[in-house]
């Protein structure tokens, strides 16, 4: 893992301010005022092509997608709740109206800590997997937030890019290479799979190490693109470990464990527990506090891990 | 400024285009005719007047673009596409039909001329804006239109939208604001002339239904510099059809057969009527 680790919301304009020079259509709209200027390297960069829409991210939607009908590529950067609140901008504006708009929604889950579930996207994969043609795609380190920038640099279509305000442990190799709706394995098991997302990716590898001292082989499973899922990998997934554990930094209902689950009654239906934060507001604490309480951390996964094994038997 | 025979034309063209609008929603049996009716006017001065566009070439990169913000008004501009060649007014009667790309509200990946779907109050201006900022990096000489309503100038993301246009300084964008209920003025809140104005920007108010009136406020919006334009147009809902002007009711009613009758009637008397080479003054 080695490299010092990054917010993926930071991996974001890294990725931007890099693509940007072989990427002339591509712009970067941001909602925050000034005095937090994000993405701060594109902004340096390409000041003509960054702009600070203030707090108005209704409209900002709007402008994006008439951007993107003018052929411009525009990543719209905005904290994920507040877009989830301008659900029906994203709706008629961006996906009916057939905009290649990318939306990046930062400050993902009980991450953000102490600024309370005000300012926690808990409830954005549920609405944004609902609407036709959109991607929905999270990575779990800086190296998959590169992949994913790049590859939306192209793609044709609507997209959300959900990214994270905390630092997050790299889960990749160097020279990881970036695959559309493809799931990675990052560890390979028989007793049960671990399905992770973004955040909760690396506490799944490190609650895999820990299940691995009781005895137990845990597949971890990346899903990096939640919207089109991997069906096949998790198919084979649950045809081979018969036990899937869903882990995301969302709201248990309508996130990454509502899309594997349905991919899995249509196609190989097992034992599904979906773990995340249990249909609650989140709340105030430092983000590693939080992820303890919501048992979000490796020794949490793992002890939910026993629990969907134990009531197997 | 419009030449007689242009004038002529679009004074004429105005019946058949009620006609063919009304015709449509009567023949759906749902639909809004009142704020259809009053936006017809406006609609056919953008696009036989004023916008550099080509039906034939519905994707031309330099085309001049507008969105309809308003957009239960489509079959105003349905009409207004068909008569200028972007599709076969034959489609017009398949309005609301399932399978046609005429959907309820106007829908831009179904059917070429339409910009950009809408319908959801409130959301045009900021498409509009993002159109008219794309036209600025490019360096090119497109101009952005969007015609609003009334009703949908209380929500409140158009007044976000209003608010970045100035800052911007987006003056290849301009505004058209069908003013046919005056709903706000009405509840005693300040004219919507002033708010606009207050926003910083240009203000042309003019009536409309007048074509020369309306060529003439596009004509300014296009000379003027640095600052976007609102054309603040004085309409009448379901304007040219006796029993619909300003009646309640034909917000979103569509007419029976006998009423589509009488109104095309009426229509037709008054297209009848007209004296070439023309007075101001329309339907």
């Amino acid at each position: 893992m080695g490299a010092p680790p990054l917010s993926t919301r930071d991996a974001f304009d890294d990725a931007v301010a890099r693509l940007g020079a072989s990427h002339p259509e591509l712009l970067v709209l941001d909602a925050e005022p000034s005095s937090s200027p994000r993405p701060s390297k594109f902004a340096r960069q390409f000041p003509e092509r960054c702009f600070r829409m203030g707090i108005a991210e209704a409209n900002m939607l709007g402008v994006a997608a008439g951007l993107s009908l003018s052929g411009k590529v525009p990543f719209v950067c905005a904290s994920a709740c507040f877009v989830a609140g301008r659900f029906d901008q994203v709706r008629m504006s961006v996906c009916y109206s057939a905009t290649n708009a990318r939306i990046v929604g930062d400050h993902a889950g009980v991450g953000v800590g102490e600024d309370g579930y005000a300012r926690m996207g808990l409830e954005d994969v549920a609405l944004m997997r609902a609407l036709p043609t959109m991607a929905v795609l999270q990575p779990a380190d800086d190296l998959e937030t590169a992949g994913a920038v790049e590859f939306l640099c192209t793609h044709r279509g609507p997209a959300y890019l959900r990214t994270t305000r905390q630092r997050l442990e790299r889960v990749n190799a160097e020279g990881y290479r970036f695959a559309f709706g493809k799931g990675v394995t990052l560890a390979d098991g028989k007793d049960l799979t671990i399905v992770a997302s973004g955040g909760t990716t690396a506490g799944a590898v490190r609650a895999a190490e820990l299940l691995a001292k009781d005895g137990i082989s845990a597949r971890v499973i990346n899903i990096h693109t939640i919207k089109p899922i991997d069906v096949e990998l998790l198919a084979r997934a649950a045809r081979e470990t018969g036990r899937i554990l869903t882990v995301e930094d969302h709201q248990i209902t309508g996130g990454l464990g509502g899309a594997v689950c349905e991919a899995l009654a249509d196609r190989e239906p097992v034992r599904v527990r979906r773990h995340g934060v249990p249909d609650v507001f989140g709340e105030s604490g430092p983000p590693a506090a939080l992820y303890r309480h919501y048992r979000l951390d490796a020794t949490g996964i793992a002890s939910v891990a026993h629990e969907l094994l134990d009531r197997g038997r | 400024m419009l030449d007689n025979a242009t004038l002529d034309t679009l004074r004429r063209r105005a019946f058949d285009l009620r006609i063919d609008s009304l015709s449509a929603i009567a023949a759906a049996e749902s639909g809004h005719p009142g704020g259809t009716l009053s936006a017809i006017d406006l609609l056919q001065t953008l696009y036989f007047a004023e916008m550099n566009h080509r039906p034939k070439e519905p994707h031309w990169p330099e085309r001049d673009r507008f969105v309809l913000s308003k957009g239960h008004a489509v079959p105003a501009l349905y009409a207004v596409l068909a008569h200028a060649g972007y599709f076969s007014v034959d489609l017009l009667p398949s309005l609301r039909r399932l399978g046609s790309p005429l959907q309820g509200h106007p829908a831009n990946f179904l059917l070429p001329g339409i910009e950009a779907s809408t319908g959801s109050p409130g959301q045009g201006l900021s498409i509009a804006i993002g159109m008219a900022l794309a036209a600025k990096l490019d360096g090119s000489p497109v101009r952005v239109y969007t015609l609003i309503g009334d009703g949908e100038s209380a929500e409140g993301q158009l007044w976000e939208a209003a608010r970045s246009a100035p800052r911007l300084a987006l003056d290849n964008l301009c505004v058209v604001l069908d003013h046919n209920e005056r709903s706000q003025e009405a509840l005693g809140e300040a004219p919507l002339a002033d708010r606009w104005r207050a926003f910083d920007f240009q203000v042309l108010a003019i009536d409309g239904h007048d074509h020369l009136q309306i060529a003439g406020a596009l004509t300014a919006a296009r000379a003027t510099k640095g600052q976007p334009t609102v054309v603040v147009a004085e309409t009448v809902k379901g304007r040219g059809v006796s029993f619909m002007e300003n009646a309640a009711g034909w917000h979103d009613l569509a007419p029976s057969r006998e009423q589509l009758a009488q109104a095309v009637a009426e229509l037709r008397a008054a297209q009848a009527q007209l004296a070439p080479s023309a007075k101001p003054g329309a339907p």
